[in-house]
């Protein structure tokens, strides 16, 4: 691991935290790169949900890295250490970066299993109980582009202790030498990159500490564990974030595990992360829905907020059923999206977002996905999936394109009404929306 | 019944054409350009079956992309969700699913006699209970063709009265003569014989005798094509060819044969020998999703354990998306993890129908079919005494002797 080949190139550092620029280097020959503020490719077992290699390929500008999950992998390491060519021959990806996450960030991880040797992972045959050596002997057969170090990542619930949390941040340490010494021994994980794992919970000194000290290892970049969606309030994570990113040297990438709402994105920015998991497209798929929040900051600053409101009025017209924006279950609707399900689109025959390019709002309308949703129908999960992911990678293309023309705070605007018109709607017991 | 002069006055020219390419010197196959409103269709052809104005998992682009000319919606289905009124809005099924090529529907009946409890036949029509909200409901054969007429399919299917082909005695000879007079109204009934053909369904079970005299008088109907009904319900196999056979013999040579509910490769490829030309069926998709890929030697089961480390694509001379990217062994794992994996098996499954059935059509062409039926054959079943005795009996009874 002479000197990671990973090069994180920052074209624009904005009001000394936002960070634009360009990941180089990726992948074992190098040749691949993914612009950042960036996500992931959301994966299982390599296969972006519900697609198939035509279907995800109607897709323009597909991150260059694909996330696949250790939970996932592990109960299939015996058949891929007998293939011996790595994960992303085994799965057909020919194309692309794969980077190996420890947990699913869509899933979730029952508390209570972690000792100090050991964490475990749920695949589709239950638990997996994991020690560095067999954490690193499943790498060895999957050889990804990068994963991320084993790690206590036990700590996300909000009345973790004190004395839990620094046992957390020692152990990821610990877990991250061990990882690194084996790293540095093995033939078969040349060339292969390792994000070291910052934890600490909500306590601001084990947060810098952990980040500190994850630093002084040969690590490619860093994942900051710990801040899912639904563990801490936004005003929290911005604060935490800050303080590790003080910690962190400039030149490597970091990457923020289990948030994805758009609203949260943008302020995890401002604080200073890179990289993102590309699941929430995933999530709003699985609910039925369709992403439609708008992203538009073309238009001059003040036809921007009339426009915005046009916009706000329509959509409180359309009135969100759930209105709420529910911090604690990831599978609640959000305010950025719209539920198919719904009985009023049984009729519409506009496509899901007006002006959207993707395959599915190219060739098809709203009454369609209605239809392929209350009959259950299996295309409605591969048409919504290819819009969310396009209407995701649009936003963060859109996010760049504002950190590059001093724009952001226009995004965030539209964001933060979005949300407080969301929060206006409430629903009365016979289904009426009332502001 | 309809009378004389009202018949002549359907007599437009419908919108169909069939033009015999080749028809085979030793069986009763023959290789067909079937020209429909949205495309010309190669037969012959099997159809794949998108009940709900869908292909499982698979979008129209990919169903194109497999070379898929004609696939079939559910009128009994499409009729209750999202209702005829808005497919009609959304300009057709073609519109609403947003399929270029062709469509057909079937009537609704035989869905109304399989799924539907309580439902109850009398001159009318089929009257059941709405699984959805209860209301009561009657499925006339103008109600029918009504609900086709709206779903704008290039080739409607009339209302016939189906009774399982394993009852026997007056019920068979009562549906026989029923189906013909509802034959009629369904010609009186449809609002677009210059843009949808309908097709007349041939009945009488299992008799000869009932099979023969609905043949006769449906061929008098000036219909644009023929289907062969009341079969592939659990009958006996010598059964089912006979009758298969009878009415090839009778129908029109210059009019397509579709024969319904069929869609085993062994069973397609006898019964082209036998004469049809159309073919449709749920098994090859809904086969797949449970994670059965048909294959030349039959069908393999990818999440049986034994392949979890086989490395081959499902047939390595496949040349379908799945068996160019991925091995039996992902596949295998990927059920575990996502449905893309169903959706991988189907679109192997559609390609194995679709280019089974051009291979077979090639054959006629080249005039090598009885060669063809027999190196498949030969790859199907592991040894000669493993062919189905009415395989070998239906072949024969058309010059093709199996060694």
């Amino acid at each position: 691991m002479a000197g990671s080949r990973i090069k994180l190139e920052l074209s624009r550092v904005v009001q000394g935290e936002s960070r634009l620029g360009v990941l180089k280097g990726l992948g074992r020959t190098g040749q691949h790169c993914l612009e950042v503020p960036g996500c992931l490719l959301y994966s299982h077992l390599g296969t972006v949900p519900h697609l198939t290699q035509d279907t995800l390929h109607t897709l323009k500008n597909i991150p260059a890295v694909t996330q696949v999950t250790l939970s996932s992998v592990a109960e299939h390491q015996e058949v891929l250490q007998e293939f011996k060519g790595g994960f992303k021959k085994f799965a057909g990806l020919h194309d692309t970066v794969v980077y190996c996450s420890l947990h699913d960030p869509a899933a979730l991880c029952p508390p209570g299993y972690t000792t100090n040797k050991t964490v475990s992972v749920w695949g589709s045959g239950g638990r997996i109980e994991l020690t560095v050596a067999k954490f690193m002997a499943i790498q060895k057969t999957i050889q990804p582009d990068w994963y991320q170090s084993m790690a206590d990542g036990e700590t996300w619930q909000s009345n973790t202790s004190r004395k839990r949390l620094r046992k957390s941040v020692d152990r990821t340490l610990a877990h991250l030498d061990e990882c690194l010494t084996i790293h540095q021994n093995s033939q078969d994980l040349q060339g292969v990159e390792v994000f070291g794992v910052v934890e600490g919970g909500d306590i601001l000194e084990e947060r810098a500490r952990s980040a500190r000290e994850t630093a002084k290892r040969p690590v490619a970049g860093f994942c900051l564990d710990g801040f899912q969606t639904g563990s801490m309030d936004q005003t929290l994570r911005t604060q935490l974030i800050k303080a590790i990113a003080k910690e962190l040297p400039e030149d490597k990438p970091r990457l923020l595990q289990g948030v994805g709402r758009p609203d949260e994105v943008l302020a995890c920015v401002e604080a200073g992360v890179d990289l993102f998991e590309g699941f929430f497209p995933f999530q709003v798929t699985e609910r039925g829905c369709a992403l439609s929040f708008s992203f538009d900051i073309s238009l001059d600053p003040e036809r921007a907020v009339l426009e915005l409101n046009d916009d706000e009025t329509c959509r409180a017209g359309e009135g969100q059923p759930n209105g709420e924006v529910t911090d604690g279950d990831q599978t609640q609707m959000t305010s950025f999206e719209i539920n198919l399900k719904d009985k009023r689109y049984h009729d519409d025959f506009r496509p899901l977002v007006e002006g959207c390019g993707c395959y599915c709002c190219v060739n098809h309308q709203r009454a369609y996905l209605h239809h392929l949703l209350v009959t259950n129908e299996l295309l409605a999960g591969v048409l919504l999936m290819i819009h969310n992911t396009a209407h995701y990678i649009g936003f963060f293309s859109t996010l760049r394109e504002a950190l590059a023309n001093d724009k952001l705070d226009l995004l965030k605007r539209r964001q933060v009404i979005l949300i407080a018109t969301s929060f206006s709607v409430t629903v009365t017991p016979d289904g009426f929306e009332s502001a | 019944m309809a009378s004389l002069a009202q018949r002549k006055t359907l007599c437009v020219a419908s919108p169909l054409t069939l033009r015999i390419v080749a028809e085979c010197p030793v069986t009763k196959a023959r290789a067909c350009d079937l020209i429909l409103p949205h495309s010309a269709v190669s037969t012959p052809v099997f159809m794949p079956v998108g009940t709900q104005g869908t292909l499982k998992g698979i979008t129209v682009d990919q169903l194109d992309g497999l070379g898929c000319q004609i696939c079939l919606g559910n009128t009994y289905h499409l009729g209750m969700r999202p209702g005829p009124d808005l497919i009609e809005k959304a300009n057709g099924l073609h519109g609403f699913m947003n399929w270029k090529k062709n469509l057909l529907t079937d009537s609704g009946g035989f869905q109304m006699v399989s799924l539907v409890e309580l439902s109850e036949v009398n001159e009318e029509g089929v009257k059941f209970k709405s699984p959805y909200d209860g209301k009561e409901i009657l499925l006339s054969p103008e109600k029918s063709i009504s609900i086709q007429n709206s779903l704008g399919s290039d080739i409607m299917m009339q209302l016939d009265d189906v009774v399982s082909s394993t009852v026997t005695g007056p019920r068979v000879e009562e549906a026989m003569h029923r189906s013909i007079r509802w034959l009629d109204r369904c010609i009186a009934a449809n609002k677009n014989p210059d843009k949808q053909n309908l097709f007349a369904i041939i009945q009488g079970g299992l008799n000869a005798d009932l099979r023969k005299a609905c043949l006769d008088e449906m061929t008098q109907r000036n219909v644009p094509g023929f289907a062969i009904g009341g079969l592939s319900g659990g009958e006996e196999k010598d059964d089912f060819w006979r009758m298969v056979t009878l009415s090839t013999d009778h129908l029109p040579r210059e009019k397509p044969r579709y024969l319904m509910g069929v869609g085993y490769a062994v069973d397609l490829v006898v019964c082209v020998a036998l004469g049809c030309d159309m073919f449709d069926c749920v098994f090859p998709t809904r086969t797949a999703r449970f994670g059965s890929a048909l294959v030349p030697w039959g069908s393999l089961q990818v999440k049986h354990k034994q392949y979890a480390k086989d490395f081959q694509p499902i047939d390595p001379d496949c040349p379908c998306p799945t068996c160019k990217r991925h091995s039996r062994a992902y596949l295998h794992a990927l059920f575990k993890s996502d449905t893309s994996a169903m959706h991988h098996i189907t679109i192997h499954n559609i390609a194995y129908q679709l280019t089974l059935m051009r291979s077979v059509r090639q054959s006629i062409v080249d005039g090598r079919f009885p060669e063809f039926i027999r190196s498949f054959m030969k790859q199907m079943f592991p040894s000669p005494d493993q062919y189905p005795s009415w395989a070998v009996d239906a072949l024969a009874s058309v010059n093709v002797t199996l060694e």
